[in-house]
């Protein structure tokens, strides 16, 4: 399989004038540019007002058929996140990375991106990945580790990856995929393949050693990066205050020579307009671009954590008024795009798919005993070969004939 | 056919890789203009450019991560550590990362990237220009390791590392960068990875030693021979995956094993390897397998010729082992 070989359709509608907070693009091809520092007087772009109403100056101009794309996406991933959930509560999935709150974040970054760019996820972007078509079955599949199951067993849930989506594979440790981006980018650019590189990662990952050298080589190298970090307020239980005394993240990219945008990340027309900004600045060659992407957690960090401990349930709920989903489908209503109808058949249509889904799942094997010692290396040497033998030989769990 | 040194050596695999497949680059600190402080990547820049031999930021973490990066796009990375010693910094990325890359995606992704360091002690490099850290990675599912001894085998092996679609550490034994020269053919050829080398065949003990060392172990066979003890001495050229049969075959035959690595003792590839063999030839083994190695401090620097196991401490204990 060759990664390379991949569409090329065209960048789509020329950005919109979203709020640079840096870079104001003069002498772009210039190799070391330097960036002035962002501007402290702007606030984070937002789109959607409280009434729906979108600001027309900064709107991204999604046509119909792409905003509700994305907030169907956006329905879609939450109702999966509640449902895994639930799942993991009853013991029948093993753990989970939930997403509630942040699908704006997730799900209009990626829509921001062409099919061809390459998206460098964490591990709680379940929800751009099936926004990129990658199959619910899948998903679930990898979710309960069962026979379907793309790696065999051998990762924990929420682990996902995607070959032809072109999304590369999840790892925990945190920040370590950040690097791998602006590799990608800089095979990217010396290839001259109009693409790019957008990488995930949350508030906490910007202290991480990874985050700093990707960044760092980025800049130097002008890769066609979109560093993207959801800003949710909390790394596990460390708010974002204490894990940075910078006044905003976004600060960090003056340091690296590379502008810096911020946007609401709770409001997906925003989060369209600023992706779609700095990716236009990357496919310019102009290299990298920081976006800072306001949103919240508003469940926990993971199924193994109890956020009671080190929040007030005042500040949930204070986020939770400004639900990202709640505000999208305001914005369509008003828009004349969706109706109450459309929402409840969503509704409706995802939650048998998921059902169906799950049942499916649960009627499939574990995958194969062997698979564990397979896919270390391309070819199985001597050492795996015989531990294959030595394990199968007393396993108490028996290979399908 | 031209001489070579072990450095030139390298550079030549490099050189000849790259005018072969326009997919292969080196990246690292000081590759490009310098041509790396060692000097293996002299004259890459001139030939391929700054687009194929790129000097990078000081950060090790960076450059692996960001050759992984490369190579899950299809290109062959070869990255340069400037010293082993400093390779911890990328160690996450070799370790979370690149070793698990393919297992973890379930075979859709694989990381086709080399990784190059001179490692090892006798330049009087001190703590931090000195280690030999091959056992960490050999411990680590998913990593190819590879050390040659000599510049025949440097080159072919190096160019068998680049082909390999699995991430492949290539420690060059810094010690003897220009110790030797040797007959080097100029066009491509390959050693095959995880094929080991009878480099003395012998009846009475088996020792096994790699990089450096080897040449040590040498010196040990000759001084053993004219005590009329026959030694057969191993180079497995690729640590890991080992060639086991080779080492098999050997010990099956003498009944004797001495080992010898620079690294620390302690759960170095010598344990490895005693465990392997004592496993699979416990019957025909005649005296308890013996380890030669670095001591289980930091490398010293003032006493680093006590520290090494060079010659004057191999050739005791297989004089030992041999007549146990």
């Amino acid at each position: 399989m060759d990664n390379r070989e991949r569409r090329t359709t065209d960048t789509g509608s020329p950005p919109p004038d979203a709020r640079r907070t840096g870079g104001d693009g003069r002498g772009a091809s210039r190799a070391h540019e330097r960036v002035p520092a962002p501007p402290r007087d702007r606030p984070a772009l937002r789109v959607i007002g409280d009434d729906g109403r979108p600001d027309t100056e900064r709107d991204p101009q999604l046509t119909d058929d792409e905003a509700v794309t994305i907030y169907r996406a956006m329905v879609r991933s939450r109702r999966v996140d509640a449902r895994l959930l639930k799942l993991q509560r009853q013991g029948r999935v093993g753990f989970h990375v939930g997403h509630l709150g942040e699908e704006a974040a997730i799900i209009g970054a990626a829509a921001a991106l062409e099919p061809r760019d390459w998206i460098v996820p964490c591990y709680r972007e379940a929800g751009a990945a099936l926004y990129r078509g990658f199959p619910l079955q899948d998903y679930v599949d990898h979710m309960f580790g069962n026979a379907g199951d793309f790696a065999h067993g051998r990762q924990m849930p929420d682990h996902f990856v995607s070959e032809p989506l072109h999304i590369l594979s999840v790892s925990a440790p945190i920040g370590t995929q950040i690097p791998h981006a602006v590799g990608l980018a800089m095979a990217m650019k010396r290839a001259g393949r109009d693409e790019v590189a957008a990488v995930y990662f949350g508030d906490g990952a910007t202290s991480s050693d990874g985050f700093h050298s990707a960044m760092n080589f980025a800049g130097v190298f002008k890769a066609p990066v979109v560093f993207l970090c959801r800003n949710n307020g909390y790394a596990i239980s460390l708010p974002t205050a204490r894990q940075c005394a910078a006044e905003a993240l976004a600060d960090k990219a003056v340091g690296y020579g590379m502008p810096a945008l911020c946007c609401d990340g709770n409001d997906a027309l925003a989060v369209v307009a600023t992706v779609r900004e700095a990716a236009a600045h990357a496919r310019e060659g102009r290299g990298p671009t920081f976006v800072e992407l306001l949103t919240y957690r508003l469940g926990a960090h993971s199924t193994s954590d109890d956020p009671t401990r080190y929040r007030d349930e005042a500040e949930v709920e204070r986020w939770r008024a400004r639900d990202p989903v709640v505000r999208m489908r305001a914005y369509l209503i008003e828009r004349g795009a969706w109706t109450e109808r459309d929402e409840a058949s969503l509704v409706e249509a995802v939650d048998a798919e998921v059902r169906e889904a799950v049942v499916a799942a649960e009627a499939k094997p574990k995958p194969a005993l062997h698979e564990m010692f397979r896919e270390v290396y391309e070819a199985q040497p001597w050492h795996l070969r015989d531990q294959e033998r030595e394990c199968l030989s007393v396993a108490r769990t028996k290979e399908p004939a | 056919m031209a001489e070579m040194t072990l450095v030139q050596a390298i550079g030549d695999a490099l050189r000849v890789e790259m005018r072969d497949d326009p997919d292969v680059l080196v990246l690292g600190e000081d590759v490009a203009r310098v041509g790396g402080v060692f000097r293996v990547t002299s004259g890459l820049l001139d030939e391929f450019g700054e687009d194929r031999v790129l000097d990078t930021p000081l950060n090790e973490g960076g450059i692996i991560g960001t050759a992984i990066g490369m190579a899950l796009y299809g290109l062959r990375p070869v990255a340069e550590i400037q010293f082993a010693d400093f390779i911890y910094p990328g160690f996450d990325q070799l370790v979370s990362e690149a070793s698990k890359y393919r297992y973890r995606s379930g075979g859709e992704y694989h990381v086709p990237m080399v990784v190059r360091a001179p490692y090892g002690g006798g330049i009087k490099g001190g703590q931090y220009h000195s280690q030999s850290p091959e056992a960490l990675f050999i411990h680590t599912a998913g990593l190819k390791v590879v050390c040659p001894s000599n510049p025949y085998d440097a080159k072919g092996l190096l160019a068998s590392a680049i082909r390999d679609d699995d991430p492949v550490l290539f420690f060059e034994p810094k010690r003897v960068y220009r110790a030797m020269k040797m007959d080097v053919p100029g066009e491509r050829y390959t050693v095959p990875l995880s094929q080991a080398k009878v480099v003395r065949a012998g009846t009475d003990v088996t020792c096994v030693a790699w990089g450096a060392m080897l040449f040590e172990a040498a010196a040990a066979a000759e001084k053993c021979a004219a005590e009329r003890v026959s030694v057969e001495l191993i180079d497995p050229r690729t640590l890991w995956p080992l060639d086991l049969d080779t080492l098999l075959e050997s010990v099956e035959k003498t009944g004797r094993l001495v080992v010898v690595h620079e690294a620390p003792r302690t759960c170095g590839f010598g344990a490895e390897l005693v465990a392997l063999l004592s496993e699979r030839a416990f019957l025909h083994l005649e005296a308890p397998p013996r380890r030669v190695t670095g001591f289980d401090t930091p490398f010293p620097y003032t006493h680093e010729n006590e520290y090494l196991p060079l010659e004057h401490r191999i050739t005791p204990a297989l004089l030992e082992t041999a007549r146990y």
